[in-house]
């Protein structure tokens, strides 16, 4: 085979030489990832009172609603035929996982981000509907629903439904997240994918890379807004991304420990597999630069006593290489569980195209759009917070 | 109570433009989904009187031997006598309607790797070749009869 097919190595069934779910179904997970992170780290703040990391609250919300927006396009591309989708909601399967994903990504949509972040603009979209001008006039009072009320009274009500809403978010970006983990997780005709670890795992990578993305996205957009940048708000933010990155990582290596105590009949060729084709995204990536070297910044964050902004370059560092390392991690879930073939006696490559409608540009233009979506969110939404109102 | 309710009104007009969006979803839903949806399976009973509608391409083994008899005698004497006329020529129902519409002769060195190209995967008995090594250039059909492939 090898000889037909140069990217073939020892035996592989015809239909996995070439493999099904490209770069594209990499970024899906990706995304929904940092859509249910930066949902709990807004969590903090609401449920659990975390006061520091009020200055992120908002911009949380709007990052995980600007992410969540394009979470589907990557499957609509790779699927084609994106009016389709339509018909998960016509004639819902309940017995199809993918089928019923439409639901949970609809009730994230609509009943927890947007109901939010509505409940805790409302006050101000009144205001603003009162001071502006032209287009933006009339979308703010489009959303007024035609309600100017902003007595406290109705104040405290929103802040009531809105708290009951965040107590509903957070299983709902549990359940959001592990799902995307349990379609993975409930293949059992692929050893490298079927573990009920999953769904945990895809949680808690989740939380790493939300957090992680909301720091990063806080401080470019504050030092881009000439706002200060909270400090107390950065530190309690890296601990968290600390304890959530420490159980992230504890759980993989349960997964690796088991599977290399396990051994079983997979264990060699998904071994070999990882010392060779997958071990730049893997070892190199996904576990070193991407995982142990950001852990050791962040411990070392926490036990020594640095410089605020030796804190903020070491925070940025992490944050980024967090960033890598799970995207690498995504990557060698998706590709990686296609590389092998099921006799276990033969590997295949995943060659990336560049200018299709499943290449690396399309993956590239899907990864910025949810930052040109953040970018009019912060313009009709300002989720700013100055140093006098971080203290009120 | 009464208070709290003109309070949340707001609240209110938001669940009220849910609930139209929500009826107005199932108004399409109705409007769009057959009522017979589900009654065999997970898809429209519709499907399946579309597919019936559909012409016939294929004209099927006993009208291509009407007239072809010396080709499928020669076919049965050899090693594709279980392959189908239509397996290797493409359907046929067209020209079987009117013989004077004359199908175009399978491309050899495309249709016969299909099935004989060397692939590890494919079964020991189908006898496959290295096309580029065995015939070096040279069509299939120079040296095999493709009824009857087997030589000597």
């Amino acid at each position: 085979m090898h000889e037909m097919n140069p990217a073939v190595q020892g035996f592989m069934y015809p239909n996995e030489v070439e493999l099904q779910w490209s770069v594209l179904i990499v970024l899906y997970p990706y995304i929904t990832g940092l859509v249910a992170g930066a949902f709990i780290l807004a969590s903090l703040e609401r449920v659990f009172r975390v006061e520091a990391v009020k200055p992120t609250y908002r911009l949380a919300l709007l990052t995980a609603l600007a992410f969540l927006l394009v979470a589907p396009l990557p499957l609509q591309l790779h699927l084609g035929h994106p009016e389709r989708s339509l018909e998960m909601y016509l004639t819902p399967h309940s017995t199809s996982a993918m089928a019923m994903f439409g639901f949970v990504y609809l009730w994230y949509l609509m009943v927890v981000l947007l109901l939010e972040i509505y409940l805790d603009y409302r006050a101000d979209i009144v205001r603003m509907a009162g001071e502006s001008t032209g287009l933006k006039r009339l979308i703010y009072r489009a959303l007024t629903l035609g309600s100017y009320n902003m007595s406290a009274a109705s104040r405290r009500i929103d802040d009531r439904v809105g708290y009951i809403v965040t107590v509903i978010g957070i299983p709902s970006a549990f359940l959001l997240h592990g799902y995307v983990g349990f379609i993975f997780g409930s293949i059992k005709a692929n050893p490298w994918w079927s573990t009920p670890l999953m769904p945990i795992v895809f949680l808690f990578s989740a939380m790493v890379s939300g957090i992680a993305a909301v720091l990063l996205i806080y401080m470019v957009t504050y030092r881009l807004k000439g706002l200060a940048i909270e400090m107390s708000c950065l530190d309690t933010i890296a601990k968290y991304l600390f304890y959530a990155f420490v159980i992230d990582f504890s759980l993989e290596m349960l997964d690796l420990i088991h599977r290399i105590y396990e051994a079983d009949e997979s264990f060699k060729s998904l071994d070999f597999m990882v010392h060779t084709h997958l071990y730049v995204p893997h070892i190199v990536l996904q576990i070193g630069l991407g995982t142990i070297v950001p852990l050791v910044i962040l411990a070392l964050t926490q036990i020594m006593t640095l410089e605020e902004r030796w804190r903020r370059r070491l925070y940025v560092v992490a944050a980024s290489l967090t960033l890598v390392g799970i995207f690498a991690m995504r990557w060698n879930v998706v590709i990686g569980g296609q590389l092998f073939s099921k006799s276990f006696l033969g590997y295949t490559s995943y060659k990336m195209e560049f200018a299709t409608r499943e290449g690396l540009l399309t993956a590239i233009v899907l990864m910025l759009l949810p930052f040109a979506i953040l970018a009019v969110l912060v313009k009709l939404l300002p989720p700013w917070v100055s140093k006098q109102q971080a203290e009120a | 109570m009464k208070d709290t309710f003109r309070e949340a009104s707001h609240l209110v007009r938001l669940v009220v433009v849910l609930a139209v969006a929500i009826v107005a979803f199932l108004g399409l839903r109705g409007a769009v989904v057959p009522k017979d949806f589900g009654q065999y399976g997970h898809y429209r009973p519709g499907a399946l009187e579309d597919s019936r509608a559909k012409p016939i391409v294929f004209a099927g083994q006993q009208d291509c031997v009407v007239c072809h008899e010396d080709q499928a005698k020669a076919r049965d004497s050899g090693r594709h006598a279980r392959i189908t006329c239509e397996a290797c020529h493409g359907p046929q129902a067209k020209h079987v309607e009117d013989p004077s519409n004359k199908p175009k002769l399978p491309q050899v060195s495309a249709i016969c790797t299909n099935c004989h190209e060397k692939d590890v995967a494919k079964p020991k008995w189908l006898p496959q070749q290295v096309t580029k090594d065995h015939a070096n250039g040279m069509e299939c059909n120079s040296c095999h009869k493709p009824h009857a492939p087997k030589m000597g």
